[in-house]
């Protein structure tokens, strides 16, 4: 059964790599980046990819789509935490990457308990 | 000269990571059930977010802020798959309903019980090739 959401996904899909590689999206770096155009279009791709968990995450059919895109987006938002120390050369960006790992998986397990029907502390 | 080499290699590895990053999540957006979406999502995010960790490694060096990006790759590492596996042991035991196309359910089988009947079409969010 073929459908127009296929080719639809893939055109907006493509649309926004486009955007994203050819012109970075104004994001406001803080000062003195070494590479600006270069981290900008790492955000870019970034938030590209958040973009596609979040649509997973409001039209997600079951719960359990909904918890695997949350999921997903805590580990997206450690590369970009990552991405933000590599660029700016503070080291504490990665603090914040590995407490939000953490946090994410911590979610999961707990998300993931609600959903079998079990109590937190079974 | 040598910062320099380091600097471009480890922005390399980072837009690995980055492209790794985009196809899993593709995955979680175009696969047709949960447990494709969490395998497809979990291992693409995951070695892209170590790659992108990777990469910050090779650009700070041995320093603070490298030793604690390779921390978190082993956190990442150690705490994504788990998250996975708790999440599709709770969606399969709270009943979601696998894509039409499974032919074979092992984790009902290995419990001794009926493979569950596959979703009816319109109900899940898939399209028959």
């Amino acid at each position: 059964m073929w459908s127009w959401r296929v080719p639809i996904g893939a055109a907006v899909l493509a649309a926004g790599l486009a955007y994203v590689l050819v012109q970075p999206p104004p994001f406001p770096l803080p000062e003195g980046i070494a590479y600006p155009a270069l981290v900008a279009r790492a955000l870019g791709v970034l938030v590209l990819a958040a973009a596609l968990c979040l649509f997973r995450l409001f039209g997600g059919p079951t719960a359990a789509d909904r918890i695997v895109a949350i999921d997903m987006l805590g580990i997206l938002i450690a590369g970009l935490c990552a991405i933000l120390a590599a660029a700016t050369g503070h080291g504490w960006y990665v603090d914040i990457a590995i407490a939000w790992a953490l946090l994410s998986f911590i979610a999961a397990l707990a998300l993931a308990k609600h959903l079998e029907g079990r109590a937190y502390d079974d | 000269m040598m910062t320099d080499v380091l600097t471009i290699l480890g922005w390399c590895i980072i837009a690995v990571g980055l492209f790794f990053d985009l196809v899993g999540c593709l995955g979680l957006v175009r696969l047709p059930d949960v447990y494709n979406r969490l395998q497809a999502a979990t291992k693409c995010v995951t070695l892209g977010t170590c790659a992108v960790l990777l990469g910050v490694f090779v650009i700070q060096g041995i320093s603070a802020a490298g030793l604690k990006a390779l921390l978190c790759i082993v956190f990442v590492v150690l705490t994504a798959p788990v998250g996975a596996h708790a999440i599709a042991r709770a969606g399969h035991r709270a009943g979601v309903k696998p894509t039409e196309r499974m032919v074979w359910d092992d984790y009902a089988d290995a419990q001794g019980l009926e493979p569950k009947p596959p979703a009816q079409s319109g109900e899940s969010d898939h399209e028959e090739a």
